[in-house]
């Protein structure tokens, strides 16, 4: 049985809170992205960058078993740690899940108030980026 | 320990007060702006003219037959007089108005663009522009069969020059023969323009406008200049210079957004084609003929953006009430001491160590990312801008996709200095 989506966001909101201050919350994305499952060097092409990022993600998709799996990476550490948290809560889910998903958890987090603009859209992109796949491996 | 060079008579408190929002508090914590080269803050001076004007005499100009309207526009010419003076322009109709430097270096190359390019003509601009000095001379290229030629820059960020003392590079720069190596002479008989940055947004560099407008002025070269960068923090005396045109922008240097200007000499001017048409810049219409009205409304199109022409001059005044040289004085000891400091760390590298700088400092950190620097410096409440800076041909000369770059103002200190190196420290030690 895989966790379902909502849980898995609640145990990141849980997690975000036990931290005091902006070190503590940054230290554990970037521990986060240290931990992130990259993606495939040779898939790190022009077309799986995701747009609207300062920094370079790469983002894959792909279907194992009915569900989506997500690679990803980028050349900037917090982007990662960004990239990564979306993993954790979006990869490994059917399709349908994932379309269904909300994406309110961010708020919840306190993640959005502490990006810079620029970032608060490169993090709307990489959930767009993981939507369209999913819509696409729903057909 | 560095004891940094600040003079003890320049009174950075008092001047600190006069910009309200240097009391802001980011994050929790204290504001230190250091993106001043992006845009500069306003001082109540400014922010008051443009209330009042908003509060005590909002009205079109040139155009009312009622009092509002005489003080609109008396209100606006002296700001022209004002901005004249400042940059010892020989008339106040030289001094058009724009809504930025964007704005200024479109209408410059659309319109000279038309006068002198013809197929086969070649636009000179050097590698450190803003893609504000490269894209409207691509867009003139394009439309009259022109080819944009580049200066080159050495790793320091200075323009690669042969006639300055001491830089005996690339002697082909200023011959007539093509075909030197490593750079063929870029100025030809078919140059026609020279567009270059007074000041580079990313470098900090100060470019030796006089000596290259002088050498192009001999060859019967127009002459343009980016001043955004300058215009806040070095004297620009535009006849000195002896540039034809020189654009600059009013939000930094401590005036509104939306309002900038183009100097041009009244000789050129004059054979400039209008750039933009409509009201205002007639002076009779039928549909068989329009005949323009005179400097400088044949470039003004509209209704100007008289409240921030009105915070531009506020700012000028505010300028030199403050005096701009002590100002820059100042900003210089801010840079020495950033500079010096930041060395220090571990892996940091400067972009750009021109001998004559401004107050910029652009650098990258071995195995840190730009973009994450700037978040953690922003944690801390510091203000920097991390990226290509709108420069990206440049970025492409060093081989590198952008910096962190903090740039000063007379508002900032040398304790706000210490503080932003203290706290690249730390999202260094975050990130390594
Ligand atoms: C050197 C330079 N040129 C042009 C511009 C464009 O100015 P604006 O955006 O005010 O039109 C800038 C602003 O960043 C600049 O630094």
């Amino acid at each position: 049985m895989t966790t379902p989506i909502a849980q898995i966001q609640q145990e990141l909101v849980d997690e975000f809170a036990m931290f005091q201050d902006w070190q503590d919350r940054y230290e554990h994305l970037i521990g986060m992205a240290k931990g992130l499952q990259t993606i495939d060097p040779s898939r790190k092409l022009d077309d799986n960058l995701v747009r609207g990022c300062q920094s370079r993600v790469w983002l894959h998709g792909e279907k194992v078993d009915g569900k989506v799996c997500f690679t990803a990476d980028s050349d900037a550490l917090i982007t990662k740690g960004i990239v990564a948290l979306l993993v954790r809560v979006y990869s490994g889910h059917t399709p349908q899940e994932i379309l269904g998903a909300s994406s309110e958890f961010i708020d919840r987090i306190g993640l959005r108030q502490h990006l810079s603009p620029n970032r608060a859209n490169g993090l709307s992109a990489m959930i767009d980026q993981m939507k369209h796949y999913a819509l696409a491996f729903s057909a | 320990m560095i004891s940094p060079a600040v003079n003890a008579a320049y009174d950075v408190e008092s001047l600190r007060a006069e910009f309200p929002v240097l009391g802001e508090q980011v994050h929790g914590k204290s504001l230190v702006y250091f993106d001043n080269a992006a845009t500069t803050q306003k001082p109540k001076q400014v922010i008051e003219a443009v209330d009042h004007y908003y509060r005590a005499y909002n009205s079109n100009v040139h155009r009312g037959a009622h009092m509002l309207s005489s003080l609109a526009t008396e209100a606006q010419e002296n700001a022209r007089e004002a901005l004249r003076a400042h940059i010892n322009a020989r008339r106040a109709h030289e001094v058009v108005f724009t809504a930025g430097t964007t704005a200024s270096l479109n209408m410059a190359a659309g319109s000279l663009g038309q006068l002198l390019l013809k197929p086969g003509d070649e636009v000179l601009v050097t590698a450190m522009e803003h893609h504000a000095n490269i894209v409207p001379w691509q867009f003139a290229c394009e439309r009259h069969g022109a080819k944009l030629k580049v200066v080159p820059i050495t790793g320091e960020g200075e323009l690669d020059l042969p006639v300055i003392p001491g830089l005996p590079r690339n002697p082909g720069l200023f011959t007539d023969q093509p075909g030197q190596a490593p750079n063929p002479g870029l100025f030809t008989d078919r140059t026609k323009i020279l567009a270059i940055a007074h000041v580079s947004n990313t470098l900090g560099t100060i470019n030796p406008v006089k000596e290259l407008v002088a050498e192009a002025k001999r060859r019967g070269i127009a002459t343009v200049v980016d001043g955004a960068q300058a215009i806040a923090h070095l004297p620009v005396d535009v006849q000195d210079l002896g540039c034809d045109l020189y654009a600059f922008s009013g939000h930094k240097m401590y005036a509104p957004t939306g309002i900038g200007v183009l100097y041009g000499r009244e000789e050129l001017l004059e054979q400039m084609p209008p750039w933009s048409g409509g009201g205002e810049m007639i002076d009779r219409v039928t549909f068989e003929r329009t005949t323009y009205a005179g400097l400088p409304f044949k470039f003004e199109a509209g209704t100007p953006h008289i409240a921030g022409i009105i915070g531009l001059g506020a700012a000028v005044n505010w300028i030199e009430s403050r005096g701009k040289e002590a100002m820059a004085a100042h900003e210089e000891a801010l840079l020495e001491h950033a500079t010096e400091t930041l060395s220090a760390i571990d892996g940091l590298r400067i972009i750009g160590t021109a001998a004559k700088k401004v107050g910029v400092v652009s650098f990258v950190v071995e195995g840190v990312h730009h973009s994450d620097l700037g978040t953690l410096l922003d944690q801390q409440g510091i203000a920097v801008r991390t990226g290509h800076h709108c420069t990206q041909p440049l970025m492409q000369c060093f081989n590198i996709t952008g910096t962190t770059r903090a740039s000063f103002a007379p508002y900032n200190t040398i304790g706000e200095v210490d503080a932003m190196v203290a706290a690249t420290r730390r999202a260094v030690n975050m990130l390594r």
